[in-house]
């Protein structure tokens, strides 16, 4: 007979709880699930993400109809539970007769806290804790210009001023402690949050006590501070703490203190009544993130089967879910006699990394801007071990320890089983390493059985070095596609280790990756300089040394050893007297052929090397700069006149050719980068087999990525379609950015979609609007250093370098 | 016999970068390596002719900007796979100024148009 299990609550503890029960025995069990919510399980957690648009809810659903249908549960949804009674074992929903149950698993999770301000009923004060708060939060910031007020700077508050933000709503945060998520950061990781917030056009008031909430028909209008500012909003969001929802166990007679109580195996004070969850009060301790709840779940459902389990408490870390503020918080960080602090700051970067330590252990840990070493240090944490031997240099991670530093396996054989080895796919080393020894033994069988590199691969190397340090010598870590003969690292470990060990300098990178040569080789020089410039535009500066001799001069190298010059023309245009300018310069330095090319530009070749300053001179004159037509950077932006002259042009492709140009000219990137906008779809500017391609139509801007027509003939894959020109911009510049970001040297876009996979680009280009916006910020960042015209500069400084340093023609002959 | 000639200052050049001389006999390029050594070399490539001095400058070799052929700066040999070899005269720094051997250049650019 099966047994007859009642479930209260179906959240995020008591769904897993079921998956484990259903997992081992699906069949022993008759469930009943109710649900004060319309709706099953689901990822309480990313609700932030869909207040903020990054998803949507049927993405964050964990058990849908199927789910249920498939293993037998009787859902009763949004039906709340009144009445338990333990005597007769039966539960009674709002509708319904009573339910007999043998087991009842209590999982009611927490009521957000309310603060009972005089108007905290009115219309439009909400908390943040269900889709139905989501839903309205959404709904007010439709509305153009609304306004919202957010009180509490935790965690939650934060999240939901974020998605407010972004959703265009004007926010102000009202926060009474002096600094943000006072529980989890310190005072110096809580100013960095709140200046990144600030940056974000988010109002951030801190020591802030609210008064009152005002209205006018029942409807909120503002919020008074204890100081008498008024706050004008259209909704009010509460964020201020949970409580553990209690109400009905408590009338049941089962013991409960701040929450339910439960001991280890997740009993109440009544055998036949499991509970778990926030509403549950274990030791003393509630809770408040889902780490330990999935715990508690497991433990539960292996207590319905009979087995021998507890619940042991663990460690938990916080990280914020907006996108672009990285930290990290866990541990305790309080202040002590007992303690010591080992404290990291890099201003320019907005980094902030602080381990405090008592008796060489780590016992807390704050990380901002830069968690990359946030797991391991956890690991450290949780596994109280001793850094004593390690403490001059623990700060800096784990790449910096274990011996020879220059050794790379060493720093991964140094890492901890949960250490994140592919970002993408949340796979740890922990995963990798059970695959290898579940016979994965190469990268492509670990890729299938993990996914482990599958995404944007720049892993790669890390999941080759787990597999040489599992496998040990019957694994040989292939050294095929090294960078060149200078080193052993590939593009991809070369670019990561600039990223992730700040790498800033050549010297630094033929330092501390071990090169084998004094100064690299014509091979790895370009890329090394290319990936400093394009990681740290502001700390390095470029080397035209470490330039092919076109990018050194700003100009085409032809076969007799002359060059070609070619002024810029944004988005294909021209004037009479840019025309005139360039038939006089033509005249003027005897330029034997002169050639319109594809890009829609005019050549001008045959130019001696030593004319070249005074010919960009004359060009400058008459307002041209280069057009980097010898660049691996933004080459041409190619255009059709549009629907200024064209009947079918449907949008003004030229005008944003031109704005596209304007605003991309001057980078560099891993290859050459030429885009093309067409005003309809009879595409004119063939912007169908160009690195990035628009092409107008009646409802918006069609973009297209990933053609080529040079060695490879390929057609663009659709980026996205949108209906505002200054979002196709966005999306163009983002695009751009990341592909300069994370491409190898030399890659074209076309090459670097199909190793990274063009869903990978499509969400951080097109789904998450925060990392769109970081792309474009770092690329402003970039251009203030990069956007500038070479030859104005070559012309005017450097105009003798051009010219022989002697000659001795007279001489020679003695 | 050596005719030690002084051709421009160190600073002319740019380390890891090479200018050229103009002679009578075509232009002769002048290597400064990243450890500020100098070299002279003719500024021809053996292969299609390609300009040396436009070249990228590694240790002491440089690559030819026209088909990737790498010449050593001290003895003007192709490296690797490649054969053949570029005319090299002596050069040296002395309180920051490039002498080269003008008897040397004289001597080799004859020794060549006598072939
Ligand atoms: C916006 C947001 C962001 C968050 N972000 C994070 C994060 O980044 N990391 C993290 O670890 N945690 C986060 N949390 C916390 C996390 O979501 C909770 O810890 C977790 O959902 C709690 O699970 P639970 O099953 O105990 O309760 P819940 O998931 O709340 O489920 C309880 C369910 O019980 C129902 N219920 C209550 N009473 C009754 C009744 N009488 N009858 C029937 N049904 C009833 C409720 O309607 C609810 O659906 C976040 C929470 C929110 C709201
Ligand atoms: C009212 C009549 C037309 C006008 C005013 C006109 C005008 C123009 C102009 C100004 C251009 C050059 C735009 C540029 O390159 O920036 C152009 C290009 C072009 N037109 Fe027309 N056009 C007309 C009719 C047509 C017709 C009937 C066709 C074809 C059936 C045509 C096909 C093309 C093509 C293919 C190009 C692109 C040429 C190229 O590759 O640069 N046009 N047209
Ligand atoms: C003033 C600008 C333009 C005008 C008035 C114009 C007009 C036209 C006309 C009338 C046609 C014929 C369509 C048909 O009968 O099917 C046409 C086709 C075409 N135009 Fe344009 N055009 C202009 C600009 C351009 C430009 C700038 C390009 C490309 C650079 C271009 C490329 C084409 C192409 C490729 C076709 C053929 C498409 C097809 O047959 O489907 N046109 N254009
Ligand atoms: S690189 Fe991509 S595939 Fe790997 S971790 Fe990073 S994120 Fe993965
Ligand atoms: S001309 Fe020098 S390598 Fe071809």
């Amino acid at each position: 007979m099966k047994q007859r299990l009642v479930v209260i609550g179906a959240g995020m503890a008591s769904g897993r709880a079921l998956e484990h029960l259903f997992a081992a025995d699906r069949d022993g069990w008759d469930v009943t699930l109710f649900n004060a919510e319309p709706r099953g399980n689901y990822n309480r957690i990313m609700l932030s993400p869909v207040l903020s648009g990054e998803k949507a809810f049927p993405e964050i659903v964990t058990h849908d109809d199927t789910w249920y249908e498939e293993n037998g549960v009787t859902c009763r949804f949004g039906e709340k539970v009144t009445h338990i009674d333990r005597a007769a074992k039966t539960v009674t929903g709002e509708t319904g007769a009573p339910l007999a149950y043998d087991k009842l698993l209590v999982a009611t999770g927490s009521n957000p806290f309310i603060i009972p301000l005089p108007g905290h009923d009115l219309d439009g004060v909400i908390a943040y804790r269900d889709l139905e708060d989501t839903n309205a939060m959404i709904q007010a910031a439709a509305r153009p210009g609304s306004k919202a007020v957010v009180i509490g700077g935790g965690l939650l508050g934060l999240e939901a001023a974020a998605g407010l933000k972004l959703r265009g709503m004007d926010v102000t945060v009202v926060h009474l402690m002096g600094h943000l998520m006072e529980r989890q950061l310190d005072e110096a990781a809580g100013y960095l949050l709140r200046k990144a917030l600030v940056d974000r056009g988010i109002n951030v008031l801190c020591s802030s006590n609210s008064k009152q909430i005002l209205g006018r028909d029942g409807k909120v209008t503002a919020l008074m501070l204890e100081d008498g500012t008024e706050l004008p909003c259209d909704i009010l969001v509460m964020a201020v703490g949970i409580r553990p929802n209690t109400g009905l166990a408590a009338e049941a007679g089962l013991a409960t203190g701040r929450g339910i109580h439960v001991d280890d195996h997740m009993l109440t004070s009544d055998p036949d009544v499991l509970a778990v969850g926030e509403c549950v009060e274990h030791n003393g301790a509630i809770f408040g993130l889902v780490a330990p709840l999935y715990d508690q779940a497991r433990v539960a459902a292996q207590t319905l089967l009979g087995e021998p389990a507890h619940f042991v408490p663990r460690e938990v870390s916080t990280k914020l879910k907006v996108t672009g503020c990285d930290l990290f918080s866990a541990g305790d960080f309080g202040d002590g006699d007992d303690r010591e602090d080992i404290v990291f700051r890099d201003p320019a970067r907005g980094v902030y990394k602080r381990l405090i330590l008592r008796d060489n252990k780590i016992i807390g840990a704050v990380m901002y801007g830069d968690t990359a070493d946030s797991s391991w240090f956890f690991g450290l944490m949780k596994d109280e071990e001793d850094i004593a031997e390690m403490r001059e240099t623990l700060i800096f991670g784990p790449a910096y320890q274990g011996g020879d530093p220059l050794d790379p396996t060493a720093a991964v054989a140094a890492l901890p089983a949960d250490a994140e080895i592919c970002g993408c796919n949340g796979v740890s080393k922990g995963d990798i390493v059970a695959a290898i020894q579940g016979g994965a033994n190469d990268l492509a069988a670990v890729r299938a059985t993990t996914k482990a590199s599958g995404s944007c691969g720049t892993c790669t190397g890390l999941v080759e070095q787990v597999l040489g340090v599992t496998l040990g010598d019957d694994f040989v870590i292939p050294a095929a596609q090294s960078i060149c003969g200078c080193s052993d690292h590939s593009h991809e470990d070369i670019r990561r280790l600039i990223k992730s060990r700040e790498l800033k300098s050549q010297a630094a990178v033929w330092q501390e990756l071990a090169w084998k040569t004094r100064d690299g080789c014509h091979t790895c020089r370009p890329a090394i300089n290319y990936y400093l410039l394009a990681d740290w535009p502001l700390e390095y500066q470029d080397d035209p040394q470490s330039r092919f001799i076109n990018e050194r001069k700003h100009a085409n190298i032809q076969k007799d050893g002359t060059f070609s010059v070619v002024p810029r023309m944004f988005g294909g245009m021209t004037t009479s007297d840019e025309l005139r300018a360039i038939a006089d310069a033509a005249d003027k330095y005897d330029v034997p052929t002169i050639h319109v090319t594809g890009g829609q530009r005019i050549d001008l070749l045959g130019v001696k090397g030593e004319d070249l300053p005074a010919i960009w001179a004359d060009l400058n004159r008459a307002g041209m700069v280069s057009g980097h037509a010898y660049s691996k950077g933004l080459r041409t932006v190619k255009t059709c006149v549009g629907k200024d002259h064209c009947r079918f042009g449907t949008r003004d492709s030229s005008g944003l050719g031109i704005k596209l140009e304007q605003t991309l000219w001057g980078a560099w990137s891993p290859h050459k980068f030429k885009l093309a906008v067409s005003g309809c779809p009879r595409n004119c500017a063939e912007a169908t087999c160009k690195d990035l391609g628009v092409i107008c139509v009646d409802s918006g801007y069609q973009i297209g990525v990933g053609g080529a027509a040079g060695m490879d003939l390929k057609q663009t894959e659709p980026l996205a379609q949108v209906a505002s020109e200054q979002e196709a911009i966005d999306i163009t510049i983002a695009f751009y950015q990341l592909y300069r970001e994370t491409a190898k040297y030399l890659d074209r876009p076309y090459k670097w979609i199909a190793k990274v996979g063009l869903d990978w680009v499509k969400e951080r280009v097109i789904d998450d609007l925060d990392m769109r916006q970081a792309l474009i910020d770092r690329f402003a960042i970039s251009q203030s250093v990069y956007q500038k015209d070479p030859w104005a500069e070559h012309a005017k400084d450097r105009a003798e370098t051009y010219q022989p340093v002697a000659d001795l023609t007279l001489q020679a002959a003695e | 016999m050596t005719n030690w000639i002084d051709i421009g200052a160190l600073d002319d050049i740019p380390p890891r970068g090479a200018r050229v001389v103009r002679t009578a006999h075509g232009c002769v390029a002048i290597f400064r390596t990243g450890d500020d050594q100098v070299f002279a070399l003719d500024d021809r490539c053996p292969h299609k002719g390609g300009p040396l001095s436009e070249g990228i400058v590694h240790g002491a070799s440089v690559t030819c900007p026209l088909h990737n052929w790498v010449f050593s700066l001290e003895t003007g040999l192709a490296q690797g796979a490649d054969e053949g070899s570029v005319p090299s005269y002596s050069a040296r720094v002395d309180s920051g100024r490039i002498l080269i051997d003008a008897a040397q250049l004289s001597g080799q650019l004859s020794d060549r148009s006598a072939a």
